[in-house]
């Protein structure tokens, strides 16, 4: 079985991964990113060394570079992992929530708006604080709490003068007062296979920006939520970001399709790379639905 | 590209201090203990290093 790495930068998770494949005795066929030209018409060129392949694994640091080489590999009937529609979904934070609240999956009220006039009315609806987050980016970057009034009209200003046109998407949600801590569970087909706890005096705890790892365990109500979760974004291979509200108890925050993991590893004593290549094999043999576990 | 890995010395761009490689592929990403800074492996004979690429607006998982 051959299969495709498409990469962007080998991190320690694409090396950890690569080892994994390697340890199965599969062909590996590396594809940088940087490298790559796709003929999206209907010639031949370039094509051979794809349909080569009998699955691709995307590991693109990119969104853009991962979602549009998925696209075409998927149109072409290359199989990956993730799909072209998971990480459309998963790659944009508006994209995901609204896939989570049309499934049923409980996640934080969230409000969407175009103009800082009407971004500024649903801040006011939802009542402060509220959470600004970029629909596209990731590691925590570019969120803004904010507190009153004043802070809402100057971080609408300047996302609308000084960012991109995603800037003027305005995804606005509620602040869910978690216990300095948040969950990210790693999910497989139908199974979660690990969670961990990530600790932060910051209300930010992406392990990136400093958070502290340790186990958290996987119980029947976290593993029902962040399958129906990951079912609810096309399946695969993610991790699932929750929050534990309170009152509502688990939320889903994000889904990330791309998953970093090399900080989970340790605490939760289970070897990621070995099961997410138990995954890409079957999508290679049996398909994706059969991959997930769904029907048949 | 092939998933062959090297062990050796190279130097930092950045500040020229020396970086002890281990088991590095091409296109794997190191840091140099000295200054800190993400450096990639553009060449594994001869062995060369680069600054890493800054993060961009749609980097993430």
């Amino acid at each position: 079985m051959k299969v495709g790495v498409l990469y962007s930068r080998i991190r320690a998770e694409e090396k950890l991964l690569l080892e994994a494949l390697s340890a199965r005795g599969l062909d590996v066929e590396l594809l940088d990113d940087r490298t790559l030209v796709f003929e999206i018409s209907g010639g031949e060129a370039y094509g051979a060394r794809f349909r080569e392949l009998d699955v691709v694994v995307e590991r693109c640091i990119n969104h853009s570079r991962a979602l549009y080489s998925l696209r075409i590999l998927n149109d072409r009937g290359i199989p990956t992992v993730n799909t072209a529609a998971v990480a459309d979904t998963c790659g944009n934070k508006l994209q995901t929530t609204s896939a989570l609240a049309a499934a049923g999956v409980a996640s934080p009220r969230t409000l969407v708006a175009f103009t800082p006039e009407s971004a500024l009315e649903a801040i006011e609806a939802l009542g402060y604080p509220v959470v600004l987050k970029p629909s596209v980016g990731s590691w925590g970057r570019l969120l803004a709490r904010v507190n009153d009034r004043d802070a809402a009209e100057a971080v609408l200003e300047h996302k609308e003068v000084l960012g991109s046109y995603h800037h003027s998407i305005f995804y606005i949600q509620e602040y869910v007062k978690k216990p300095e801590r948040d969950i990210r569970a790693f999910v497989i087909g139908d199974q979660t296979i690990a969670a961990i706890y990530r600790h932060s005096e910051h209300w930010i705890t992406n392990t990136a920006r400093g958070g502290q790892a340790s186990v958290c365990p996987v119980t029947p109500e976290l593993h029902e939520l962040c399958v129906r979760a990951a079912k609810a974004v096309g399946g695969g291979i993610v991790a699932i970001d929750l929050v534990e509200d309170p009152d509502r108890g688990l939320l889903v925050v994000e889904v990330n399709y791309t998953m970093e993991f090399r900080n989970s590893i340790a605490p939760t004593g289970v070897d990621i790379p070995a099961r997410m290549v138990d995954f890409i094999v079957r999508v290679a043999k049996e398909g994706w639905e059969a991959a997930n576990g769904w029907g048949g | 590209m092939s998933t062959e890995t090297i062990s050796a010395p190279a130097e930092c761009p950045e500040c020229f201090a020396k970086v002890q490689l281990k088991d590095v592929m091409q296109n794997e990403i190191v840091q140099c203990a000295e200054c800190g800074v993400d450096l990639e492996v553009v060449s594994l004979v001869p062995v060369v290093l680069e600054q890493a690429p800054e993060v961009e607006e749609d980097w993430g998982e």
